[in-house]
């Protein structure tokens, strides 16, 4: 039986080969990027065991991201929906939008202690290609974003930003044109630059090192909440239930991270994957849909496939989420039975930001619409003394357009 | 010795005294029949002939082969058409040393084993597999050598010295050193000198080894390095396929000449 050691970092609990459960996650890449990976490898070990530079990063989370965001009850909802109560950890508070953010800013700060001057890094919704080149132009480093050609069309407020930041976007109009191939011609670039560039990976997924990094990263998360958590509660509530998107699996990684240890009776864990449309066949949801193991982007996890391993086409309304493979951890958490993952459809989404939007001041993006779908789905069954926080990870700016064109101009 | 038609390719050019010749294509492209008649035309002049196993994801490849590879995809290649494209090659010219070139996930949803018997049944030499480095490699080479097929170890410009040593030891007939930082298809960007200093350095090692060098060959750049064991030329090759298809020329004449050209400047 695959087990989740207790009192040990989630990120550290793999085999000398990198696997998590022997199976998940590893580094399959190129001979040329050993190298670097095992130099970077190296770098963050050092660093994270380093109280400088800890001090170095709370101060950037502090002053620049801004934290901690805050964590709200959802009142509106919950007595509508009636049953559970649910809160919202607004994430997308943090400077920039999302959590993306807390990723960006470690790297940039890798990369500066690694001597290098250039930085790249691939993005879907354009989140995370938007924090890095605010962390690349905050530390003074060049940057290059690649990202799909449907996604810059589909969420052009972010490319937006990101030009105006100073950092260039290399459009990948190669396969699906989204997050998937953004990743691959990102680590392209990587092998024939590796020599004097740092590579920062949107979310933990790639080679074992980008999945510790940012999921290190983003475990701001969850320090922030479980001191949240107690002070509005006077201690962890019974029956706790922490719903989040997945697509990489980042912000799950980092909001769950303080509370594995728990017993999942008393804080269950639910990441909600992408759909995809109602009545399509395509979706990106690995772990709801019982995809095999294979290799993506260096690292063993489920991935939507053929027999052949040809990776599939994934299709969701929401480009953070609409990647065919995700974390090598949460294969590992859903595996151990840690956590429960579920999908939600473009509809479900859709239907659930009209309603968060309409009865409360925050604006979730398309990704934490699907979180909050599922939570609007179980809450009316659940007890009145059930707890449902949703991590509201981004803000719906990005996403302007697309609500326009699905819910009509004054969609909330 | 691990696999014989590789080791006697490699002492017949040093017999000739110039290096191996090695071509490399993407199986189906633009379809099996193409691939097997490329194959065949070019035969005579290359040494060791190395077919991709096409790949939708293929991160480590650059334009040229990626366009192979997606329009090998788009005919609806499987892998079974791959096998059957060297078997047929094989029946042509049975000892012509034959490489497979491929990404792990396609072999480890084929099933490490079955994938192997497979390669054996038709009679593949060689595999190289991008993306499954040393020593993460070592099992599955074992079980290469078992079959009597030549596991192909990478090295590159990167590969520190004592990683160097250790892939040597664990190589089998040949091994491939990556000539820069760069995925396939990257022009030459490194001096042929400094490209041969690597190359020698890991000659040195062991003199046993045939070290084969790659990446940014083409007819422009080849004789640079004739002093190598053997030579890979895959993205000039691709490209020419694609440029024939662009301008409704036969692929097969174009890579003929290519290939005969190739020979010629490393006689
Ligand atoms: C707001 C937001 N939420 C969620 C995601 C999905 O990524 P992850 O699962 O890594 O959090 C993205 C990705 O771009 C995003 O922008």
């Amino acid at each position: 039986m695959i087990k989740i050691q207790k009192g040990k970092p989630i990120i550290d609990q793999h085999d000398s080969s990198y696997l998590y459960a022997g199976k998940f996650g590893g580094n399959f890449v190129p001979e040329t990027l050993k190298k670097p990976i095992e130099d970077l490898t190296k770098l963050f070990n050092k660093l994270r065991r380093d109280k400088k530079f800890i001090k170095e990063r709370d101060y950037y989370f502090k002053n620049y991201v801004g934290t901690p965001t805050s964590f709200i009850k959802l009142y509106n909802l919950s007595h509508q929906l009636g049953g559970a109560q649910i809160y919202a950890k607004v994430v997308s508070e943090a400077n920039g939008g999302a959590h993306k953010i807390y990723n960006a800013i470690v790297h940039a700060l890798i990369c500066k202690h690694a001597g290098k001057k250039y930085i790249i890094g691939d993005t879907g919704a354009g989140y995370a290609g938007k924090m890095l080149s605010m962390a690349a132009k905050k530390f003074g480093l060049k940057c290059k974003i690649f990202m799909g050609t449907k996604d810059m069309a589909r969420q052009k407020p972010n490319c937006d930003a990101i030009r105006a930041n100073g950092a260039e976007i290399i459009p990948v109009d190669s396969g699906s044109k989204t997050l998937v191939d953004a990743v691959s011609e990102c680590m392209r670039y990587w092998v024939s630059n590796c020599d004097t560039t740092h590579m920062c990976v949107g979310s933990t997924v790639g080679p074992n090192i980008f999945i510790k990094i940012c999921a290190w990263s983003t475990a701001q998360i969850s320090r922030e909440l479980i001191v949240q958590i107690k002070k509005e509660f006077g201690k962890i509530p019974k029956k706790l239930k922490l719903i989040n998107c997945v697509g990489g699996g980042s912000s799950s990684i980092g909001f769950w991270n303080s509370f594995m240890d728990f017993n999942k009776k008393q804080v269950e864990f639910i990441g909600v994957e992408a759909g995809g449309p109602k009545n399509s066949k395509l979706h990106a949801a690995p772990l709801t849909n019982k995809s095999k193991i294979g290799i993506l982007h260096g690292a063993a996890q489920y991935v939507l496939q053929d027999k052949e391993g040809q990776i599939s086409e994934t299709q969701s309304i929401s480009a953070g989420l609409d990647y065919p493979g995700v974390s090598p951890l949460h294969c590992f958490l859903k595996d151990a039975k840690r956590a429960r993952y579920t999908s939600a459809t473009d509809e479900e989404a859709l239907a659930a930001y009209k309603l968060v939007a309409s009865m409360e001041k925050i604006r979730p993006s398309l990704e934490p619409a699907h979180a909050f779908a599922e939570a609007i789905k179980i809450a009316p069954r659940l007890s009145q003394d059930t707890i449902i926080i949703v991590n509201s990870c981004g803000d719906a700016k990005k996403d302007k357009f697309i609500l326009e064109k699905r819910l009509g101009k004054n969609h909330d | 010795m691990i696999n014989p038609n590789l080791t006697l390719a490699f002492e017949n050019c040093k017999l000739e005294k110039r290096p191996a010749l090695l071509t490399y294509i993407v199986a189906g492209d633009k379809n099996k029949n193409m691939t097997l008649n490329i194959l065949k035309n070019i035969s005579a002049y290359v040494d060791i002939c190395e077919i991709g196993i096409p790949h939708n994801t293929p991160v480590a490849d650059g334009k040229q082969i990626q366009d192979s590879s997606y329009r090998a995809l788009k005919s609806g290649i499987k892998l079974n058409d791959v096998f059957e494209i060297v078997k047929n090659f094989k029946k042509a010219d049975s000892t012509k040393p034959t490489i497979l070139m491929s990404y792990f996930n396609q072999i480890l949803q084929c099933g490490e084993n079955n994938f192997l018997k497979k390669c054996k049944s038709v009679g593949v030499d060689g595999l190289i597999v991008v993306d499954l480095p040393f020593p993460e490699n070592k099992q599955f080479a074992d079980k290469c050598k078992k079959h009597h097929i030549s596991f192909v170890q990478l090295i590159a410009p990167t590969t520190s010295d004592e990683r160097m040593k250790q892939i040597v030891k664990h190589s089998h007939d040949m091994i491939y050193y990556i000539s820069m930082l760069s995925t396939t298809g990257g022009k030459l960007k490194v001096t042929p000198q400094k490209i041969l200093n690597n190359y020698f350095k890991i000659k040195k090692i062991n003199k046993e080894k045939n070290i084969v060098i790659g990446f940014g060959i083409t007819e422009k750049t080849i004789k640079s390095l004739r002093r190598a064991d053997g030579l890979v030329v895959g993205s000039q090759l691709c490209k020419g396929i694609t440029d024939s298809l662009k301008s409704n020329k036969s692929p097969v004449k174009t890579l003929t000449k290519i290939v005969k050209s190739l020979r010629s400047k490393i006689q």
